[in-house]
Order: C-alpha cells, then sequence, then structure tokens
C-alpha cells in the first residue's frame, strides 16, 4: 500500500512540474508550487506511516512545510501584485528587465 | 489493516486528486483553476486522515484550503481582468514540459518500484495532536522558533512589498 501514496506523490509532482514550466500567469506558477509541495508532503507522512511509525518526526516537518508554504504564498502574492502595479500585467514572459 | 473499503477511499481519492490537479495546471480560466486547486488541496486532507495523520488534516484544512487559496483567489481577483477575453495561459514548452514531465515520472516510479523497503509493521503513537505538541516543545523547539521568524518576516515583508510607494 505504501508504494501506492508515493505513486500518488509521484504523479502530483510531476503535475506540478508540468503547470511550473508551462504557465504564463505567475498566480498559475504560484499555484503549481503549491500543489509541489503538497506532493512533498504526502511523502512525509507516507514514510513516517511505514517506516517510522515509532515517533511523529515526518508529520511534524510536514506541518513545518505547510508553515513555510504559506509564507511562501504570502511573499509571492505580495510581489505579483507589485508586478502588475508597475507593469499593467503578470505574464511572466513579459517580466524581462533583468535581461540585457 | 488494510480493507477494502479503504483501498476504495484511496483510489477514489488518488482520482479526484489526479484529474483535479490537471485541471489546474492546464484550465485557461485561472479563477476556475484556483477553485480546482481548493479540491485538490481538500483531498490531499483526505489522504492524510487515511495515513493517521488526523492533527496534520485539520491543518491542511485550515491554512490551505481555508486562507491559502483565499489569498490566492484575492490576487487573482486583483491582478486578471476575468471578463475580458480568454488570453493564452501557457507558454510555448508544453511539448518540452510534457517530456520532461513524462521523464521525471518514468525515472521516480521505476526506482520506486525498484527498492526494497524495510516497512516496520507497528502502529502509530496514540493521541497524535499530543505527541506532536511534546515533539514540538522538546526536540524541534529550534525548527519552532525559526518557523515563527520566518513567518514575522514574510508578514513584514509582505506588509513592505504591497504598500504604495509614500504612503
Amino acid at each position: 500500500m505504501m508504494l501506492q501514496y508515493l505513486a500518488l506523490a509521484a504523479i502530483l509532482f510531476a503535475i506540478g512540474v508540468f503547470g511550473v514550466l508551462t504557465r504564463r500567469n505567475a498566480v498559475g506558477i504560484l499555484m503549481s508550487l503549491e500543489l509541489m509541495f503538497n506532493a512533498a508532503n504526502i511523502n512525509l507522512v507516507t514514510f513516517n506511516k511505514y517506516i517510522g511509525p515509532d515517533n511523529l518526526t515526518g508529520q511534524i516537518f510536514a506541518t513545518f512545510i505547510i508553515a513555510v508554504a504559506a509564507a511562501e504564498a504570502v511573499v509571492g502574492l505580495a510581489i505579483v501584485l507589485l508586478l502588475y502595479r508597475n507593469w499593467r500585467g503578470i505574464d511572466v514572459d513579459r517580466i524581462n528587465i533583468m535581461k540585457w | 489493516m488494510e480493507t477494502e473499503v479503504s483501498q476504495t477511499i484511496f483510489y477514489l481519492l488518488s482520482f479526484i486528486i489526479i484529474i483535479s490537479a490537471i485541471y489546474v495546471v492546464t484550465l485557461k480560466n485561472i479563477f476556475h483553476s484556483a477553485l480546482f486547486l481548493i479540491l485538490t488541496l481538500f483531498a490531499v486532507a483526505g489522504i492524510y486522515v487515511m495515513l493517521h495523520a488526523e492533527f496534520l488534516a485539520a491543518v491542511q484544512v485550515l491554512i490551505y484550503v481555508g486562507a491559502v487559496s483565499v489569498l490566492i483567489i484575492f490576487a487573482i481577483m486583483l491582478t486578471t481582468q476575468l471578463t475580458s477575453r480568454q488570453i493564452k495561459q501557457s507558454n510555448e514548452q508544453v511539448t518540452l514540459g510534457i517530456f520532461v514531465c513524462a521523464g521525471f515520472l518514468l525515472v521516480s516510479l521505476g526506482s520506486l518500484s525498484k527498492t526494497v523497503w524495510r516497512i516496520v509493521d507497528r502502529p502509530l503513537p496514540e493521541n497524535n495532536p499530543l505527541a506532536m505538541g511534546k515533539m514540538l516543545m522538546n526536540e524541534y523547539v529550534l525548527p519552532f522558533e525559526v518557523v515563527s521568524i520566518v513567518l514575522l518576516a514574510a508578514l513584514i515583508g509582505a506588509i513592505v512589498l504591497a504598500r504604495k510607494e509614500g504612503a
């Protein structure tokens, strides 16, 4: 049964990678990142249950990941708002001022 | 003890997760993909319940389904003209992206099936949130404090970034 959970996490992570690679909208990229965080969390909780069930280390690290993901979403969306204010658009292929 | 019922529930949840995750990354309307993201996160909470991580499932529903998705929907409403014409939402790397994902999936699933796992067949500690709280306050007190500083820094950073110039 453990392999099914890990396979589900791998598929979810691959979908997230696809979203990060192909989305033009910056908010869409952030949503795909959330999918990848969730895949990592499923992996941690699965290993906690099947490999090391004597304590709850995996679940504690999953909680930390959720907290860091919330912080990342807050800062990322603030940056997106700033971009929209200065560019009138949040398509990441149009934001290229750091290129020369 | 794995029963038929839990197998069925697992396959149902994974079906929901995979289908709605595909919708999240492919739909043209970004608002609809945010709604499918909420569905995905909810089903992931169901997966946590099946893995006996009930506290984590509650945290997932509170933080992801409650807070992060509302934040994302706010950002979409503040930045995108939803009523305007359907803008192309994906760039020209779609074929390349499919190849990269398929390669990643092949490698990871292959190594998953080849690895010999040492599965320990013992139940998790009883009284899950109590044990987690004790561990957070004993062994993991330093990461706990660091996470709180990270959250504070993110809070201040978001306010500084998003306020109007000169205000």
